[in-house]
């Protein structure tokens, strides 16, 4: 498959109302060429209506859709070129895996002997050359996941948009699909657009992610970028885990502040382009679980608090920790199992600690 | 004999009454036809010589054949159109239909025979209104032959085209359409590559349905058809009422009795027909 690079996509102020209710509320988004973005959000976030607005089954109320500054949002889904893989992945049951792959080509016209070479090409691009013959029921659900890739991208779209392409799988076979996925969007270097809920897909595949809540952009940015900056209370808690540790702003200095929470002093560093709170003003940080040490005797740390364990779990790979801090509440902690500095037990006091980089402030979300 | 064993051959005694019904009431009476059709009037094959020999025998086949697959054709095509346009519809809408799909089934053959009488005699009004419109001079032959038996019949078969095709078109997942236009196919190549292919074997089915349930029609061409035009079921009637030819008339009834149990037997081979009449997952 020849490599034409990826085109790119804005959309700007997209709006969908259902009557008095608002799908998706003015999302203004760029997507980059060859970029693979995610689209993340909790059911009825919206995530999946802007999906099928790009691919042209839901008509917006406002805004546009905009391919390489081209307006592109009157046009119908078979005169937009996007690729696309459906949840369930949607294959026609009464046609081969070579008949589905061919599917886009014949309805574009193509003649047999081009059809035929690509469809063998988009086949070999799955590693699914030996299956061309078989019936899509006779396929198990990776099988048939990457005979809807193949058939998405055999006509060499603009676009290739994806819904929940995962989500029908078990857990193993989701995370080898996952590197699948990746390595294929390394090698066709065409812009993707996926949906899901699960936001460790969304980690590992995407090279931004857009996150949605109520119809609305909360935050986009690179998986790091919103991992370890979080501009909002949702953001922190949808994307991986977060305590959030409420309080009075005592105090600011050059680089960071601090916070007097529950009784308890915390040192808060601020990263680069974050404006400091002013003194006197509430304010909310999260704290990432697996950033939180469990101190032994002489240890130091920017951040301190002592606690009670008030449960824990064990994940194989490590512990999660409950731990009742008086006055801060319950903070969770997780430690690699192999080098737990202690063997955790209920009701036992622990000192745990964090550096000031630890903690990130965080906006409240309004609705 | 094992005593579950036994205990479980005691139970078929409970369904022995229906056994005896259907063996005294349905199977002895087609046995006995099928009898009287090889020993009158005299023993031997000679009635079924007549399928080869006699013109008329094989005029009135050939007329029920035909009939039956113009009957068949139309009823599909009208069918389908309603099916589809019943899949398409909402959930509200799609009551009605299938209301107004069904509500014709309720009225008496005889009742709908006698309804297309008079709307399509010479004086009927579908004749009165041409002429009074000035389309045509003299009143057109719409009853009492062919025309008028189809007509009858495509209104009487349309509800049993509509139902298997409407099944199989409620199994098709919507989906597959809307990725199919996604992949680049215009609305009609949707229909053509997708719908319909998935649709097929409602089709087949209803086509089998009223095929069979065509070849034995009796009240709506005699009624329709005025005498003029026989089919083989007021055929079969004549014979042995009228002319009390009971061999001639029994093999006529062994032959359709054939024909239905070898149409399905001849689809069974194409389509799976366990899927159709929805047997099995």
């Amino acid at each position: 498959m020849s490599d034409l690079g990826g085109h790119a996509l804005a959309l700007s102020g997209l709006t969908k109302r259902y009557g008095d209710f608002t799908a998706v509320d003015r999302v203004s988004l760029d997507v980059a060429r060859g970029e693979f973005l995610t689209l993340l959000g909790p059911s009825g976030s919206g995530k999946t209506t802007i999906l099928m607005a790009v691919a042209g089954f839901v008509a917006p109320s406002e805004g546009a859709i905009l391919l390489d500054g081209r307006d592109i949002t009157p046009l119908p889904p078979e005169r937009r070129d996007f690729g696309m893989v459906f949840q369930g992945y949607a294959l026609f049951p009464h046609m081969t895996v070579a008949e589905n792959v061919a599917f886009p080509l014949r309805v574009r016209g193509l003649s047999r002997a081009d059809r035929d070479a690509k469809v063998r090409a988009a086949l070999d691009l799955v590693q699914l050359g030996f299956f061309a013959d078989r019936l899509p029921k006779q396929l198990s659900g990776g099988q048939q996941q990457r005979v809807a890739l193949a058939r998405a991208l055999v006509f060499e779209p603009n676009l290739l948009l994806l819904d929940e392409p995962l989500s029908a799988l078990d857990k193993k076979l989701r995370a080898e699909l996952q590197e699948e996925l990746k390595a294929l969007h390394r090698r066709v270097g065409r812009t993707f657009i996926n949906v899901t809920h699960d936001q460790e897909e969304a980690l590992s595949l995407s090279d931004r992610i857009a996150i949605l809540n109520h119809g609305k952009l909360v935050q986009a940015g690179a998986p790091t970028d919103l991992y370890e900056r979080p501009r909002t209370r949702f953001v922190a808690d949808f994307l991986g885990k977060s305590n959030f540790l409420e309080g009075t702003v005592r105090a600011v200095v050059a680089g960071g502040f601090g916070l007097e929470a529950g009784g308890t002093q915390i040192v808060v560093a601020l990263p680069p382009g974050i404006d400091a709170p002013s003194v006197g003003a509430r304010s909310v940080v999260s704290l990432r679980p697996e950033k939180v040490a469990l101190l032994l005797d002489g240890d130091v740390a920017d951040n301190t608090v002592e606690g009670r364990i008030a449960g824990f779990a064990y994940l194989g790979a490590g512990f999660a920790l409950r731990v009742d801090v008086p006055g801060l509440g319950e903070v969770r902690a997780t430690l690699p199992a192999w080098k737990a500095p202690i063997a955790p037990a209920e009701g036992l006091t622990v000192r745990l600690g964090w550096a000031a980089e630890a903690a990130v402030p965080v906006e409240e979300d309004g609705r | 004999m094992s005593a579950a064993g036994r205990a479980s051959a005691g139970w078929w005694w409970l369904i022995l009454p229906a056994f005896l019904l259907l063996v005294v009431f349905y199977i002895a009476p087609i046995v006995q036809v099928l009898a009287i059709s090889v020993t009158e009037p005299e023993p031997g094959l000679g009635n079924y010589e007549r399928l080869f020999t006699s013109g008329a025998v094989q005029r009135v086949i050939l007329t029920t054949l035909r009939i039956c697959v113009i009957t068949t054709a139309l009823a599909l095509l009208l069918g389908y159109a309603i099916a589809y346009a019943i899949t398409l519809a909402t959930p509200q809408a799609q009551g009605w239909w299938i209301l107004a799909v069904l509500v014709p089934l309720w009225i008496s053959v005889l009742v709908r025979a006698f309804a297309w009488v008079t709307l399509l005699r010479r004086q009927g009004l579908v004749n009165n209104t041409l002429m009074e419109a000035g389309l045509i001079t003299e009143p057109l032959p719409l009853v009492w032959n062919e025309f008028g038996i189809v007509v009858g019949m495509v209104h009487y078969m349309v509800p049993f085209a509509v139902l298997p095709m409407l099944a199989s078109m409620k199994e098709i997942d919507p989906r597959l359409l809307a990725a199919a236009r996604g992949l680049g196919a215009s609305r009609g190549a949707v229909f053509r590559r997708v719908f319909l292919p998935l649709s097929l074997p409602g089709v087949i089915a209803a086509g089998v349905l009223v095929f069979i349930f065509s070849l034995g029609f009796y009240i709506t061409p005699a009624i329709l058809g005025g005498g003029k035009t026989l089919m083989v079921a007021e055929w079969i009637g004549l014979q042995i009422l009228d002319l009390i030819r009971w061999g001639l008339g029994t093999m006529m009834a062994t032959m359709l009795v054939v024909a239905i149990l070898v149409t399905p037997a001849i689809f069974s081979r194409i389509v799976d027909l366990r899927r159709i009449f929805g047997t099995g997952a």
